[in-house]
């Protein structure tokens, strides 16, 4: 046994109960946070695969901001987890139906690498001793620079949808202009004044 | 029974004992997280001090010459002092919390390369890996006051992790535009850009390497980054999140002794990685300001430890002069000002960089 395959248990073991534990958590918030500790191992495992770029990018972009949102939300909402659990049976056909394809889905792709080693040898990129972050740029732009181009509009349009959703423009607030606010100068606001003692202005 | 060997010599190798290879890395993160610790406790003290000089007190002055051991026993204080847990609260995220801030604080200054070719882990992606550890100090704020059980501090962790987050943007904005001009995200790689290249070797006199740094052509991208690594660590003019004001100590509030310590050293501790990252950002990390003899003979952790130092000025300054701003102005300078501005300048830098052909290519410059 090496190093990194004692890593590799180490992580997928943790990842692994964490999952469990997300799913059998009481408390949401719990259940959130043990996602945020399977993403962290999901990290590692990425780490020893060497993708190093992945792997950071993954803490970045999930733990360090989807995941601070998602807390955010369950924070607020109160969501009561028995009440939902009530109609849990009901629903557990179309579950067990869409954990049966996703396990013959993972089983016929770890299948491929044993029946067929060329499929592995055709997932593997040659690198050629670039590191991660250059050999990414590199496709990115080139190779897939539509199917690149292709995810930003879906985002931006995603981005429009959320702010038209929640964007109201009610005409009976005051609203606050800092513009204003910080552009006001003494001049124009105070007036000093000269009072005589007894007299009042 | 191989891999613990190699294990243990990657650990605790010392080169005389002709055990292992190199210095065993637990030596090295013993020496770094120690020198940490005393650099905080003293840095604690230097920002009370300052604080306390512009607003002509006279600050801690008690606890030995000029109040110098103030931190120790403070620190003597927190340890001995029982921890209230309030019971309403959630007992094993109460304490996860500030173990977490304190642990992903210290697990940042990893990578950073305090002197020539210091850096505990000199990785290749040093810089995006702080950025993940920074943007993860967020969750110590959040679990606290959630954990807390208890309407201030669930305000204050509210205020922190949209503060946080949005701050987080400008800040991975401004570590592109740097990293446009290195070509590189090794923290090393970006300071012997800077000592190789920049303005100083256009004007024709490479010896003032002060001039080489990235602050002067980035100056924006420098200010961008100064304030917006306040508002990431929560450092006033930007600490609504324990605004004592409207929140008696916000996210913080129920915590005590040992808890409460480890919030406070973590929050220092991130507040000097910022410090370290703008020096090795803009500030030229570990290199002499002016690359001739006199200078020269300092070496460089000493001039890393300078440059650190002298930011945290800055941001003592800044708690100390400026008034803390109103929430939804800090929410607009990030989104409607920061946010624009440093998208703006990454396309020019990108630009510039394209049409004159400049940058740091490995060295040649």
């Amino acid at each position: 046994m090496t190093l990194p395959l004692f890593f590799f248990y180490v992580f997928s073991a943790i990842a692994v109960a964490a999952a469990l534990m997300v799913i059998s958590a009481k408390n949401p918030i719990h259940a959130v946070l043990f996602l945020i500790l399977v993403f962290f191992n999901a990290s590692g495992l990425f780490m020893l695969a060497g993708a190093e770029f992945l792997a950071l990018m993954l803490i970045v972009v999930y733990v360090g901001a989807v995941m601070v949102l998602f807390l955010f939300v369950v924070m607020m909402l109160d969501v009561d987890f028995a009440s939902l659990r009530q109609g849990f049976l009901q629903y557990a056909p179309i579950g067990v139906i869409v954990g049966a394809v996703l396990l013959l889905e993972l089983l016929m792709v770890a299948g491929s690498f044993v029946v067929s080693p060329e499929v592995t040898a055709a997932a593997v990129l040659p690198l050629g001793g670039v590191d991660n972050i250059r050999a990414i740029g590199q496709v990115l732009y080139t190779r897939y620079v539509f199917l690149f181009l292709g995810a930003a509009a879906v985002l931006l349009v995603a981005m429009i949808g959320a702010i038209v959703l929640t964007l109201q423009h009610k005409s009976n607030v005051k609203r606050q202009d800092p513009v204003k606010q910080v552009g006001r100068r003494p001049s124009e606001t105070l007036e000093i004044v000269k009072v005589k003692s007894g007299q009042g202005l | 029974m191989d891999f613990i060997l190699a294990a243990l010599d990657y650990l605790l190798g010392i080169p005389p004992l002709g055990w292992g290879v190199q210095v065993g890395l637990i030596y090295k993160a013993l020496l770094l997280l120690v020198s940490l610790l005393v650099f905080t406790a003293f840095i604690l003290l230097a920002d009370r001090k300052i604080w306390a000089a512009v607003q002509l007190r006279r600050g801690p002055n008690v606890v030995g010459p000029f109040g110098l051991l103030q931190s120790f026993a403070d620190l003597i204080k927190f340890a001995l002092k029982e921890p209230v847990i309030p019971g309403g609260a959630d007992k094993i995220l109460f304490l996860l919390a500030p173990l977490l801030t304190a642990t992903l604080a210290l697990t940042g200054w990893v990578v950073v390369p305090v002197g020539p070719g210091m850096a505990i882990a000199d990785i290749n992606l040093g810089i995006l890996y702080l950025l993940a550890i920074s943007s993860l100090g967020v969750y110590g704020v959040i679990i606290g006051g959630w954990a807390s059980n208890s309407k201030y501090p669930f305000l204050g962790s509210l205020r922190a992790a949209a503060q946080m987050v949005s701050y987080e943007v400008s800040i991975g904005l401004v570590i592109i535009t740097v990293l446009l001009c290195v070509g590189s995200l090794n923290l090393s790689d970006i300071i012997m850009a800077q000592k190789e290249m920049g303005l100083a070797n256009m004007i024709g006199l490479p010896q003032l390497t002060f001039l080489n740094w990235f602050w002067l052509p980035l100056f924006p991208m420098f200010v961008i980054f100064y304030i917006s690594a306040l508002a990431e660590t929560n450092r006033p003019p930007f600490d609504l999140a324990e605004g004592e004001s409207e929140l008696v100590a916000g996210f913080m509030t129920e915590y005590s002794a040992t808890p409460y310590m480890l919030f406070m050293l973590g929050e220092y501790i991130s507040i000097l990685l910022m410090c370290a990252m703008t020096t090795v950002l803009f500030l030229g990390g570990w290199t002499s300001p002016i690359d001739l003899p006199p200078f020269t003979w300092i070496p460089g952790v000493v001039w890393f430890f300078i440059k650190v130092s002298m930011v945290f000025f800055m941001f003592a300054m800044a708690k100390a002069i400026v008034p803390r701003y109103r929430y939804d102005q800090l929410m607009r300078i990030g989104w409607k000002l920061f946010l624009p501005l440093s998208l703006l300048m990454v396309v020019i830098v990108a630009f510039v960089l394209q049409l004159t052909g400049w940058g740091w290519h490995g060295g040649m410059a």
